[in-house]
């Protein structure tokens, strides 16, 4: 059992370092798609919300499609289906098939938390004589921040899961280094132990991230807080 | 934190746990006297290989290595159960006892004769260079250096470009990925197996093979290490076959002509 045990730790601790090289790319993915998925999220959210019927129809049926494709499918159809066209390298491809797809869920959390707040304080608004643009910026969407936080998050650790799909497109990021290690040295068990280890050690961080996040921005007095 | 800190060591502790139980698993039953009460053999193959298995436009395995098998189970009397993996897995699949044999174009090396058994050769071939029609500067392995090179993961042609100098490989999870990123102008080259990059030239179009052969590769059919009896009956199998002339047919099915 003892030398079984340090035999195993070695070949963990050889994998480790394989893999750790991988780390960046993962967190770079995951870090530039979320940030575009943010960004286009809170557009498709307000347009979805939107009384013009120009932003919340094609909003809607963005929602829809995106929603309905699974990313895999997706990142294949960018890269390949339109690679001829749009000549994109690997990490573009899979940076905007991530983006994409998470822009969509974003984007109906967005509209959740919109929804959420009492038509109260739209008209306490207008009554004041804001404009519904004001009315969004100071009155709405802060009050909506801690609503969707935790979704936010959740969608967060989502993405930095989500980016091992990326791999199947060649780009080398975690997973995909994995692969390259077991087809090596064929050790599959190890491999994905310590593969899913470091996913879980970065899900971790950012767990942790949002809970302090929550509590940062929780109103006293409002909801569960 | 400092609770949840502690949270996370006992996840890392039952995973751990769960380490020691996929080691202590002793397999015992003798795999050749399985095949034979069964009838059958299941044989893992990776069905994205052109000429060597695909599948056809009714999603049945064809391809000169699923005749091949087909026939040496007819030899032995039992029937061949295909299981479709993708490449990078196939021998672990083989280890874990998914199958009991793999024919997918699989060429003998010593570091894979580490982990599993193989046959007398089958099948000889080796690494070409794939290009874009219209490429002039690559004419050979020296004209790569510093190139972008797309390979199957886990394949020879892999091996063979990541001895290149500066060449950045690109690994795919099948060779028509590799394929596809060629034509689209996202690698520079293509190292794969002759006679499949033949074939999907032939149907893809645009693109030449330059140079010679980088390698001579046999492939062989792998099983595992302590099943000799089943690959004596395999060696044996492939004999008779050849004896017979059907592997002459068969070569002459898939390869004639376009050789």
């Amino acid at each position: 059992m003892g030398e079984w045990f340090i035999k195993e730790l070695k070949t963990l601790g050889e994998i480790l370092v394989f893999l750790v090289p991988a780390i960046p790319m993962t967190i770079k993915i995951t870090l530039m798609a979320f940030a575009f998925a943010l960004a286009l999220g809170l557009f498709v959210g307000l347009s979805r919300v939107s009384p013009n019927k120009i932003f919340s129809i094609p909003s809607r049926i963005y929602v829809d499609v995106i929603r309905g494709i699974p990313l895999l499918v997706q990142i294949f159809f960018i890269y390949f289906g339109l690679g001829k066209i749009l000549n994109l390298n690997q990490f573009v491809a899979g940076v905007a098939a991530v983006s994409i797809c998470y822009s969509a869920y974003l984007g109906e959390i967005v509209r959740s938390g919109i929804q959420a707040i009492h038509k109260g304080q739209f008209e306490a608004a207008f009554s004041l004589g804001m404009t519904p643009v004001q009315t969004m910026r100071h009155v709405i969407l802060p009050q909506a921040f801690p609503i969707v936080l935790p979704s936010v998050s959740n969608e967060f650790i989502a993405t930095l899961k989500d980016s091992s799909l990326v791999s199947m497109i060649g780009l080398r990021e975690l997973t995909r280094a994995g692969r390259e290690y077991y087809s090596q040295y064929f050790v599959t068990f190890e491999t994905w132990f310590v593969v899913g280890l470091i996913y879980l050690g970065m899900t971790f961080v950012l767990s942790r991230l949002a809970s302090w996040m929550e509590r940062r921005f929780r109103v006293h007095g409002w909801g569960m807080g | 934190m400092m609770c949840s800190l502690k949270y996370f060591l006992a996840l890392v502790l039952v995973f751990l746990a769960f380490s020691g139980c996929a080691k202590g698993e002793v397999e015992m039953k003798d795999t050749f006297t399985r095949i034979l009460e069964t009838k059958t053999l299941r044989v893992g193959t990776d069905a994205t290989y052109p000429l060597f298995e695909t599948k056809d436009a009714g999603g049945n395995l064809v391809g000169f290595d699923i005749d091949l098998m087909n026939g040496l189970c007819e030899e032995m009397g039992v029937k061949a159960e295909f299981v479709v993996v993708p490449f990078d897995g196939i021998i672990p699949g083989l280890e874990n006892e998914k199958y009991d044999a793999i024919i997918s174009a699989m060429t003998i090396t010593p570091k894979r004769g580490e982990r599993v058994n193989f046959t007398q050769p089958y099948y000889l071939s080796g690494q070409s260079i794939a290009v874009r029609e219209e490429e002039e500067r690559i004419k050979g392995v020296e004209d790569l250096i510093g190139k972008k090179i797309g390979v199957q993961l886990a394949t020879t042609g892999e091996m063979e470009a990541k001895k290149i100098e500066g060449a950045e490989v690109v690994s795919f999870d099948d060779i028509l990925m590799a394929f596809t990123d060629l034509k689209n102008g996202n690698v520079d080259a293509v190292i794969n197996d002759v006679p499949v990059s033949r074939k999907i030239i032939s149907m893809k179009k645009g693109m030449k093979i330059v140079g010679p052969l980088l390698t001579n590769e046999s492939y062989g059919i792998a099983v595992r290490k302590e099943d000799s009896k089943l690959l004596v009956a395999i060696n044996k199998a492939l004999e008779s076959h050849k004896k017979k002339g059907k592997y002459e047919k068969l070569e002459e099915k898939w390869f004639g002509g376009g050789k």
